[in-house]
């Protein structure tokens, strides 16, 4: 017990970064994967192709591969070359990457509106913006909790990847106290911090659902 | 109120309205029939420009929504003179259109205040008012997954009224509802014509048309076949094809 108090220190630290890297890129990735699912779905046909690109090239590519090129690879590309610290380039890349996953989900989930839905709203006189925002959206909302609970749950886990960035996230704070001492005893109490996270999340939206679930469709 | 005027509307290479011609006069209610496939729904759907014509011309209480050029190329009014012209017709459908995410009360006060800017305070009343005309204050609270069929629909002609428009249009408004239920919308659509709402109903209820509507109009592959007061073209069907329909009707 006073040996798993004893590394608490650094495990700590580690999960700091861990969920400093999840914090920023599910703020900053949920927008941009909502812009990158409405301009999808807008019908401007030349942009929904690069977002269709995009979305193919960041999820037919390994997100360490990504990162590995923005911060090795990118500052040697020609105009918009730059070099990155391993933070913000790590977090760069998660953004892009889970935006695509975002998007998808998105996608689904205002396709999966019923055509009604915006006639009824444009009767009305509302406008496309208005009925996105005040009928279709808060809809979608509640369809795409449990594909968000996922990809989000996924997310905790996916941050250890900066591993390969050298940077010191909780599992590889663990990684570094077992190859120090011979125990394993860090990875469990790794798997226990992830655990944590991870419950916290699934209990939050498991709250947002019952909170959804006071109206059917 | 209505003036149509050779509308035209094709889907792909299939013509669905073939010149269809039809004005409809201040607190007059006008029904109109015909078998399915005929052009009803996309007749009243180009009324308020959820589906935009190819030829012809449509006013709506006297402003020009759409007329045809010299070159018989229809053009629309801008975009923001659609919107306010087509907000001066409600539009009740055949599925209700209801938004599930809303209660009763929020779906009837969202237009008025996101459209017209209206406070809550302001129009609450007159939503508790419509609700009450359509008997349903006490559900003002609940999620429209908890209604009827009857009472989906009584709250979509509530949510419509509240935006006061001139012109009411139904799309089949009872068809979606089991027969025990027809009755209470039809008594609602029956009490707006005593108020002399202008409306246009397409319907399969022969009997409501019969009583209701001051005009019948029967559409047939795109056209209008004819149109003249109800009792006259239930009693006297002018042409083979209304004579057919109504006796398969009845
Ligand atoms: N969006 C669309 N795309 C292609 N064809 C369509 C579309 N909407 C309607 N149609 C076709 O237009 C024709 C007329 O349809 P419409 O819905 O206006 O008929 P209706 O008289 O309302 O029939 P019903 O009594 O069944 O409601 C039909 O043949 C239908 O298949
Ligand atoms: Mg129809």
């Amino acid at each position: 017990m006073s040996y798993v108090i004893e590394i608490m220190g650094p495990l700590l630290e580690g999960t700091g970064v861990t969920l400093q890297v999840f914090l920023l890129t599910f703020v900053l990735a949920v927008p941009l994967g909502l812009g990158l699912a409405l301009i999808r779905i807008s019908g401007f046909a030349v942009l929904g192709g690069l977002v269709n690109g995009y979305i193919w090239l960041m999820r037919g590519t390994p997100l360490m591969l990504q990162m590995l090129f923005i911060y090795f690879a990118l500052p040697f590309v020609p105009v918009i070359g730059v070099r990155l610290p391993d933070f913000p380039a790590a977090i760069v890349a998660f953004v892009l990457n889970y935006a695509a996953y975002f998007a998808e989900i998105f996608r689904a989930g205002i396709q999966s509106i019923d055509r009604g839905q915006y006639e009824g709203a444009r009767v009305l006189g509302l406008s496309y913006a208005q009925t996105m925002r005040r009928i279709v959206l808060p809809q979608v909302l509640k369809r795409i909790l449990p594909p968000m609970s996922n990809e989000t749950i996924t997310l905790v886990k996916d941050t250890s990847l900066i591993y390969v960035l050298a940077m010191n996230d909780l599992l590889r704070a663990a990684r570094g106290i077992v190859q120090r001492d011979f125990t394993t005893t860090p990875f469990i109490v790794a798997a226990a911090f992830y655990l944590l996270m991870t419950l916290v999340l699934t209990l939050g939206f498991q709250r947002l659902e019952r909170k959804y679930a006071v109206y059917d469709g | 109120m209505i003036h149509a005027r050779d509308v035209h509307k094709r889907f792909a290479a299939v013509e669905v309205l073939r010149g269809v011609s039809l004005d409809v006069g201040k607190g007059e209610v006008v029904a109109i029939i015909g078998p399915s496939g005929s052009g009803k729904s996309t007749f009243l759907r180009c009324l308020n420009h959820l589906e935009t014509i190819n030829r012809g011309r449509i006013d709506i209480a006297g402003e020009t929504l759409v007329s045809a050029g010299k070159d018989a190329v229809c053009r629309y009014a801008p975009e923001a003179d659609i919107r306010r012209i087509c907000r001066r017709m409600g539009m009740v459908f055949q599925h209700f259109n209801l938004f599930p995410h809303l209660t009763v009360l929020q779906n009837i006060i969202e237009a008025p205040i996101t459209v017209k800017g209206l406070r809550r305070a302001e129009i609450v009343p007159v939503a508790e008012g419509l609700l009450r005309k359509v008997g349903l204050l006490d559900k003002q609270a609940s999620y429209p997954s908890r209604l009827s069929g009857g009472q989906k629909q009584r709250v979509a002609i509530a949510r419509a009224l509240a935006m006061d428009p001139d012109i009411m249009l139904f799309d089949e408004p009872t068809s979606a509802l089991d027969p025990e239920l027809t009755g209470e919308v039809l008594r609602t659509i029956r009490e707006l014509a005593e108020e002399h709402m202008t409306m246009l109903v397409v319907t399969h209820e022969m009997a409501f048309a019969r009583e209701v509507a001051s005009r019948v109009v029967f559409m047939d592959g795109g056209e209008i076949i004819e149109a003249r007061p109800a009792r006259e073209l239930f009693s006297s069907p002018e042409h083979a094809r209304t004579r057919a329909f109504l006796e398969n009707m009845l």
